[in-house]
Formats: structure tokens, C-alpha cells, sequence
């Protein structure tokens, strides 16, 4: 293509130019896009910070209330309780509800999964009663729940659950009908019996699924949990919102609520990474 | 090279007439198959027998049922009819030493190309055998279709070629006595499929492994078998029988591998007209 390029006449830092300019542009536009979505990523999450800096500290009046959300205050505020006696208490509490939750979910959530992916009509026999009981938000459960299972950790892990047990159901269900007829008929032309058919070609295959129904699981646990906890229990990140508004101390609410996104930020996060180690060799 | 009577080993024929002089190692006497809820059977009076070694093509129009009749000889499927021994035994469910291969490579994308050329050999039904073993066989069948340097790979790094060797290889650590394929390179491009030919002819030679391969090309069939069947009919049955007596590779013997051809094609083309009047 370059056969009467007159290269011959050119200095050697010229070429060296010539050849950075030629080879540089492939390498560059590949590496754009992801470099661009985090910078992007995090010029939001500053631009918010800002917003939120706006509303409270600059453009409210010097005495109002509002001030008393402010991240000047806030943030200072959750970096003292952080490194307090409590709110690492109530991060641990709040924590070990969710991944009882989510165990829970998958144990039932999982096989539930398998059966009605495997048997299309159990699937057409569930699916309406499942669009029924998921529409049921897992907080008018409260009541019911505590009269069954009493007061404490048991019914708030029953909510939990409840709420975390349909995207698991749906997506491992998902997953079984998208496993390749030609990985099962490997296993029988292996001999495999029923039980290494689903723990070597199944399980695996349906995983990426799995993970992707847990991470839908995981936004939703989080988001109902701290109103599980403002009910009957005394410990947890939602009793403690409850507590800081109590004790009039407005500046450790406004730090709590930080807490609460960063975590659930950071549980995405996780799930995210989850997905993407099990699923590497696919792509 | 000649055409013989339509079902040349009938097992009440004395031995002596027969070609196959050894004890054959796969027989199907009377196999018939009839899928539930179909009016007509797919496969009727098929009679056949393996000789230990031998390569037999299975050619036949698409749909006469040549994956089927696989199934059943591989023990995958029951016929309805018959009976399927191999060394004298009736088959029950896949026999640890008989490997199938499909069309479709079926690799499983979470393991590498090494754990894929093991998977199964642990399995409840396959004979036990020390760790060591089964490492030592998934490492010679890699060398043996020359991936030894691939086999930390993901089948999504490996082209289409690679990832049928893969296949081969998983059929190979298992030692078989018999291999199934079924189409193995028919969505493989001309040069990778004379590749995968030849390598079919050194496996079949290192491993002294009978071999029956499904194929729609003929070239394919007269390049490798010992012997090449053409199914046909509805219900489907052995409908010509030929027998390749030459050397392998068969490069050089173009002009009788032509005078075959020929024999085949027109056997096809009057089952055609006889089913089209
Ligand atoms: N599992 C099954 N249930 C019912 N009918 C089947 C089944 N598998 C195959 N058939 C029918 O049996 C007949 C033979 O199919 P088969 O796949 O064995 O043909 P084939 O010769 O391998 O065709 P091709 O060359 O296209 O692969 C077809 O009419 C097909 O519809
Ligand atoms: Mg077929």
C-alpha cells in the first residue's frame, strides 16, 4: 500500500515519527472506550458530590436546616463513626442479613430454577403464581412475618429472601434453556449419569446466570433491607437511621445514608467482579 | 471393489464366505428404530458387523437416517428391534471404549482445551484408573492431534479446526476400541477438513481403532474407509456395499478411487428416480 512511499529520503527520527503516527491511532481507539467510561463514571459521581455540596452548603441559607446535610459535614461525620465502636457494629449486623438472605434465596432459589427451566410445564404451572407472589412487596410480609417466625433477625431474613429468590428463580431458569443441546448430548454420549450431568455440564453452564440473577438479588436485598430494619430489631444500618434521627443528630444520619450507598455500591461491585472471574473464558 | 448383495453378513452365512475373517467387534443383527409417534419406521432390517480396525463410511441423502442408525450402534439409542453386540455382548448405554464425535465439536466453554480432553474419563461408568493415568492419556491424545501446545487455551480462543482436534482428542483418552463420528468435519473449510482426513487415517493407525464416519462427501469416504455403505430406502436400510482394498493415503490412486465413485453415484441417483416414479 505504501510502495511509493519515498521512506528512503526520511531522517530516522522522521521515520520514528512516521511509525507512531501509522501504529499508534489502532492502539489508542482501542483503549479509548474504557478508559473513557470510567473517567466518565467518575466525573459523575464528582458532579453529584457537587450538586449535593450545592444544595446544602452554598445555595441554602446560612442557618436553615438543611444544612445540617451538607458533605461537609457529612463526610468528616462518617469517617469519625467509622472509626467509632457503632456503626461498624450496625455495617456487620446489616451485612450478615444479606448474605443469610441471599443464602437462603439461592438454596431455594437455585433448584427452584433448575426444575422450571428443565420442565417446561412446571414452568407454564408456576410462572403466573411467581408474577403474583414477586409484585407482593416483601415489606407488607412484615407483620405475618414476625407472627410467624417472632421477633428478631428470622423474619427480616425471611424478607430478605422473599425479595431475593425471583431473579435468581427467572435467571437460572433462563440459563437451563440457554445451555447448548450439544453439551448434554456430550454427557450422555459420555455415559455421564443424572447427577454428573447436572454437576458438570448444568451447574457450570447455567452459572453465568446464576451470578446475573444474584446480582439483580443483591440490589433489591439492599434496597429493602434497611426498612426491614427500622421494625422490631435494635442493631442494623435501618434501626440505626432510625436512632441517629431520635438522638436529633442530623449530621451522623446524613453519614449513615452515605454508608448505605457506598456499601450497596460496593456489593454491585462485588457481584459484578463475580460475574465477570466466572465467565472470563467465555467470551 | 465389488458391489455386494445387499446384506452381505447375515449372521446365519457360514464364516467362510464372508470377508471379514477376524470376530467382529460391533454386529447389528435385525436393527430396526421406529421414534415414538411416528406412523413409519426409520431404520428396518439393518444388519452389520465390524471387523476390529476397520473404517466404514455411512453415506446416504440427508434425513435417511444415518445419525440415528450412529445412535444405536453407539448404544445412545435402543432400537425398537434388533440387537446391537459389541465383542459379543449386548450393548447396554454408551460402552466406556467406544468414543462419539459429533458435527458440533461440544466443548464445554468454562474448561480449558486440557480439562476438556478429560472430561468424563472420572465418570461413575468409565473404568477406574489412578490420576496419573488419566493424566498421562489427556496429555498423549493432545500430542497425538498436535495441541500440545494449546492445551491451557479456552475453546473460544481455538478455530474451528483446533476445537474438532480438541474433540478427537477428548474421543482418544479414552482408548477406544471403537470411534463413532458423525459428520466430524462438515462444517470445516476444504483445507482443514484434508488436515483432519489424514490425521482420522494416522488415529485410526496409532490407536488401532475401528471407526464408523457418517459423511455426506464421497471423496471424504473413499479417502479413508475400508468399507462404504450407502444407506437408503424408507425405511432405511444398507442399499450398496463397497470394499476398499488399496493403501492409505490414497492420493495416488485417484483413477480407481474414480471407477467407485461412479458405481456410487449412479447406485444413488437410481434409488432416486426408482423413489421419484
Ligand atoms: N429424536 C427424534 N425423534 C423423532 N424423529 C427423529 C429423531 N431424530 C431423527 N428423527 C427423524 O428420523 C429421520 C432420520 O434422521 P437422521 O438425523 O437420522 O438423518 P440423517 O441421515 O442423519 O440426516 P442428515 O444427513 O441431515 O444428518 C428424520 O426423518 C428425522 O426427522
Ligand atoms: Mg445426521
Amino acid at each position: 500500500m505504501s510502495m511509493s512511499w519515498p521512506t528512503d529520503s526520511l531522517t530516522r527520527a522522521e521515520r520514528r515519527a512516521l511509525a507512531q503516527s501509522t501504529s499508534r491511532p489502532t492502539s489508542f481507539n482501542i483503549a479509548r472506550p474504557a478508559w473513557t467510561n470510567a473517567a466518565l463514571g467518575v466525573g459523575g459521581l464528582l458532579a453529584l458530590l457537587v450538586l449535593w455540596w450545592l444544595g446544602t452548603d452554598v445555595l441554602a441559607s446560612p442557618d436553615g436546616f438543611i444544612r445540617h446535610f451538607s458533605p461537609t459535614t457529612a463526610i468528616p461525620k462518617l469517617i469519625v463513626l467509622l472509626s467509632g465502636p457503632d456503626l461498624p457494629v450496625h455495617i456487620l449486623v446489616s451485612l450478615r442479613r444479606v448474605l443469610v438472605g441471599l443464602g437462603f434465596a439461592l438454596l431455594v432459589g437455585v433448584p427452584l430454577g433448575l426444575a422450571i427451566g428443565s420442565f417446561q410445564r412446571l414452568n407454564s404451572a408456576t410462572s403466573p403464581a411467581f408474577q403474583f407472589l414477586r409484585m407482593i412487596s416483601p415489606l407488607s410480609w412484615m407483620p405475618i412475618a414476625v407472627m410467624v417466625f417472632g421477633v428478631g433477625d428470622d423474619p427480616i431474613y425471611f424478607m430478605l429472601a422473599f425479595a431475593a429468590v425471583w431473579p435468581i428463580v427467572l435467571n437460572t431458569a433462563e440459563g437451563v434453556r440457554r445451555l447448548q443441546p450439544a453439551w448434554l448430548s456430550l454427557a450422555s454420549s459420555l455415559a455421564a449419569t443424572r447427577w454428573e450431568t447436572l454437576w458438570h455440564v448444568i451447574l457450570p453452564g447455567v452459572l453465568g446466570h446464576v451470578l446475573t440473577g444474584l446480582r439483580l438479588a443483591i440490589g433489591i436485598v439492599w434496597i429493602v433491607l434497611v426498612p426491614c430494619e427500622m421494625l422490631g430489631v435494635s442493631a442494623g444500618l435501618g434501626y440505626f437511621i432510625l436512632d441517629t434521627r431520635d438522638r436529633l443528630a442530623y449530621s451522623e444520619l446524613m453519614a449513615t445514608v452515605l454508608m448505605i450507598g457506598l456499601l450497596g455500591f460496593l456489593l454491585d461491585a462485588g457481584a459484578r467482579a463475580l460475574y465477570r472471574l466466572a465467565t472470563r473464558s467465555h467470551a | 471393489m465389488t458391489q455386494l448383495a445387499l446384506h452381505p453378513s447375515r449372521h446365519d452365512a457360514p464364516a467362510l464366505e464372508t470377508p471379514v475373517l477376524q470376530a467382529p467387534i460391533l454386529q447389528a443383527r435385525g436393527v430396526a428404530l421406529r421414534y415414538p409417534g411416528q406412523s413409519r419406521a426409520t431404520i428396518e432390517g439393518f444388519d452389520f458387523a465390524l471387523a476390529p480396525g476397520e473404517t466404514v463410511s455411512l453415506l446416504g441423502s440427508s434425513g435417511v437416517g444415518k445419525s440415528s442408525l450412529l445412535r444405536v450402534l453407539a448404544g445412545l439409542q435402543a432400537p425398537t428391534e434388533g440387537h446391537v453386540t459389541m465383542n459379543d455382548a449386548p450393548l447396554v448405554g454408551v460402552h466406556p471404549r467406544v468414543a462419539v464425535a459429533f458435527q458440533d465439536p461440544s466443548l464445554l466453554p468454562w474448561l480449558t482445551l486440557e480439562k476438556n480432553v478429560a472430561f468424563g474419563l472420572d465418570f461413575k461408568h468409565q473404568p477406574r484408573q489412578s490420576r496419573a493415568e488419566s493424566e498421562a492419556r489427556v496429555e498423549m491424545a493432545i500430542r497425538e492431534v498436535g495441541l500440545t501446545q494449546s492445551r491451557r487455551k479456552f475453546p473460544a480462543e481455538l478455530s474451528g479446526g483446533m476445537a474438532q482436534r480438541t474433540a478427537l482428542a477428548r474421543c482418544l483418552a479414552r482408548k477406544p476400541e471403537i470411534l463413532l463420528l458423525d459428520e466430524p468435519f462438515g462444517a470445516l473449510d476444504e483445507v482443514t477438513r484434508t488436515e483432519m482426513q489424514h490425521l482420522l487415517l494416522k488415529v485410526v493407525r496409532d490407536f488401532r481403532t475401528a471407526a464408523i464416519l457418517i459423511t455426506h462427501d464421497i471423496d471424504e469416504a473413499l479417502l479413508v474407509s475400508d468399507r462404504i455403505l450407502l444407506l437408503g430406502g424408507a425405511p432405511a436400510s444398507a442399499i450398496g456395499e463397497w470394499r476398499i482394498d488399496l493403501p492409505k493415503p490414497r492420493e495416488d490412486f485417484i483413477a480407481e478411487l474414480g471407477a467407485i465413485r461412479v458405481d456410487i453415484l449412479s447406485t444413488l441417483r437410481g434409488t432416486a428416480q426408482r423413489r421419484a416414479a
